[in-house]
């Protein structure tokens, strides 16, 4: 892979939590616990995992919507902690984001073309005409039409104003978009709508993605890479063909384990896995999936594995695989 | 199949009045289905297609505007649309469960788990005292809540939402019902914890034979979960068939297009995307209301409302295309 464009190393955030109202000693939610992470110029990289696991504080981390605790991000070349000023607005450019829920990510207030044309007054000095241009240009890419402009948010459907909201993302010249959930909220006949837009979009423009979701078979379609997150860790990384042939970690198995089926006759005999993801005010010792994990042995509750090289590409961080 | 039907869906028409009645919206235009003891129905389809209308109208608890204006509803044999209020209270809880998508919605943050999965043994067998902890610590047990007899004292925000969810299973099961319907329930949850919860309501249909309806738009958990599958567009079911049936051979447009947009582990095949939004009910197209998104759309379906077709292999299908297939000798 040629440089990539943004990448992560040994990216931690912490956040103290005040233990009682009398104070008592204050402890930490190892929200994200030392990733790395690197994107290819027109690639997508799937971030997978479940609720708690940190894959939203992730992306908040690469928006500089907080800073981290330690680690660095760095975006074609550049360290984003160290942007002041021109260079921070010309990340912000760069970098946009397209969340879970349209209905809120939309303002009701604002028409859509304001919605589309915000970024571009801020970021551009381009003129008016120039701008309303920019902005049908947008519109048509991502298959609605120009004349749509003038309405408000409420006049379309999910799967539209998730376009709009893509339209959004992309009016500036976007070099990576972080897609936290962008299908989730929507309804399935849409969603496969969206999902090809996308890579209809990354074929044509070369933008890169950040893909944020839960579900196994949707991260794996749009994937190039995957990256699986447990409580702040990344626990396997692969090139998405590779993950699915064989995911070796135990908790990438258990989450393939607990994928659905996409015919009655797939309906796996194998049990998902028991309990639920702990706390991250109180991590366990050693691997922090050992107290879910079917096949821990006495080490995984002392050490905490290193991600190693993995057989067929990527890396696993498993005791199993020494 | 000599299992006794629980249920039976007969026509069932339920009509929303708005502006004073001038204006009507037809969420549930003409559903029939029967649902056998043990068995589980899937009602597939979008959102405004009509499936949480039929359950609430199956239950009675359609909100105020909306009224059902045909058709019956035959539980054990009794035509629930025929009920008072007061009879189906009587049902509801007892025979009948729901549970719904949002566990912290159904339970109430005041009271604590024990005082809410004991009410329904409590209203409807009259269980008291000693034997009423005893009932509700099997049920917590039942739904795999562990050390119930601590849990049940604590209060809904001090469960992960994975056990909400199977605290308000345990509330449904405390009656013992013949039916339960669940909207919805694991769209809230992470995966794994959802596969947990519904290999756990498979468990518990075993033990039981309660027979279920899944309402839900992800065909995945149709897959895994159901016997039959009715899938509805506009208020009516365009197609009901066994569940391997409805996977191998789809026979109406729409379940072909919403198989095809399903995204299959391991595939990068591009996806099929239906064209066009999910109709406003309020405003239906004429003829066939999936004709607008329909790929082998023909000219008779755009003034001709089709009707059901049986192709013979025990599914329901409602498209004209059906209907050439079946005349053609």
């Amino acid at each position: 892979m040629s440089s990539p464009v943004l990448e992560v190393r040994a990216l931690t955030k912490h956040f103290p939590v005040r233990r009682t109202l009398l104070g008592g000693p204050a402890r930490l939610v190892k929200a994200v616990d030392g990733i790395d992470l690197a994107i290819g110029a027109g690639e997508t990289l799937g971030l997978i995992g479940e609720s708690g696991c940190g894959k939203t504080t992730t992306s908040k981390l690469i928006l500089r919507q907080e800073t981290p605790t330690s680690g660095t991000i760095r975006f074609e070349g550049r360290d984003i902690a160290s942007l002041k000023g021109a260079d921070l607005m010309a990340y912000r450019r760069a970098v946009q984001v397209v969340f879970q829920d349209p209905f809120s990510s939309l303002s009701p207030r604002m028409r859509v073309g304001d919605i589309i044309a915000e970024p571009l007054e801020i970021h551009t000095d381009l003129p008016h005409a120039a701008i309303e241009e920019r902005v049908g240009r947008v519109l048509e890419l991502v298959g609605l039409a120009p004349d749509v402009a003038p309405l408000f948010p409420h006049e379309f459907s999910g799967g539209q104003r998730q376009r709009i909201a893509i339209a959004r993302a992309l009016a500036t010249d976007t070099r990576l978009i972080v897609l936290d959930e962008p299908v989730s909220a929507l309804d399935v006949s849409v969603r496969a709508q969206i999902i090809n837009q996308l890579e209809a979009l990354q074929k044509k423009l070369g933008v890169s993605y950040l893909f944020i979701g839960h579900d196994l078979a949707t991260v794996a379609h749009i994937s190039h890479r995957i990256a699986v997150m447990y409580l702040g860790k990344i626990v396997e990384t692969a090139q998405s063909d590779a993950l699915c042939a064989r995911p070796m970690h135990p908790y990438t198995q258990a989450l393939f384990a607990a994928a659905l089926p996409s015919h009655p006759d797939d309906r796996a005999p194998d049990k998902p896995i028991t309990g639920e993801v702990p706390s991250a005010l109180s991590l366990p010792s050693g691997c922090r999936f050992h107290p879910r994990c079917p096949s821990a042995i006495p080490v995984c509750s002392q050490t905490e594995p290193a991600l190693r090289r993995r057989e067929g590409g990527g890396e696993v961080a498993c005791h199993l695989y020494p | 199949m000599a299992r006794d039907a629980v249920l039976q869906v007969a026509g069932l028409q339920t009509h929303f009045f708005t502006f004073g009645g001038t204006r009507v919206v037809r969420a549930v235009d003409g559903v029939d289905f029967t649902l056998r003891e043990g068995e589980t129905l899937g009602l597939v389809g979008e959102s405004g297609s009509g499936k949480t209308t039929t359950c609430l109208s199956i239950v009675g608890l359609l909100p105020r505007a909306a009224r059902i204006v045909g058709g019956a509803v035959v539980f054990e044999g009794e035509d629930l649309t025929r009920k008072s209020q007061r009879e189906l209270r009587r049902i509801r809880g007892r025979r009948i469960a729901v549970i719904l998508q949002d566990p912290m919605a159904s339970l109430n943050p005041l009271f604590t788990i024990f005082r809410q999965v004991a009410e329904p043994a409590f209203f409807h067998q009259r269980l008291r005292g000693r034997s009423l902890r005893e009932r509700v610590q099997s049920l917590l047990r039942a739904v795999r809540i562990p050390s119930p007899e601590w849990r049940m004292r604590e209060y809904p925000h001090q469960m992960s939402g994975g056990m909400r969810q199977r605290i308000v299973g345990a509330i449904a099961l405390a009656g013992g019902p013949r039916l339960v319907i669940a909207d919805e329930p694991t769209t809230n949850l992470d995966v794994t914890i959802q596969a947990q919860y519904l290999d756990l309501l498979k468990d518990i249909q075993r033990d039981t034979g309660v027979a279920l309806i899944f309402v839900t738009h992800n065909l995945g958990i149709v897959a895994k979960m159901c016997d039959r599958v009715a899938v509805m567009y506009a208020g009516k079911i365009v197609e009901q068939a066994a569940v391997r049936e409805l996977f191998d051979a789809p026979k109406h447009p729409y379940t072909r297009a919403l198989l095809g947009s399903m995204p299959k582990l391991g595939s990068k095949e591009p996806l099929y995307s239906i064209r066009g939004q999910p109709p406003n009910l309020a405003n239906l197209p004429p003829g066939c209301s999936f004709h607008p998104r329909c790929p082998d759309v023909m000219p008779r379906c755009m003034t001709e409302e089709p009707r059901d077709f049986r192709p013979g292999d025990g599914s329901v299908a409602r498209c004209w295309l059906l209907g050439d297939v079946l005349a053609r000798p």
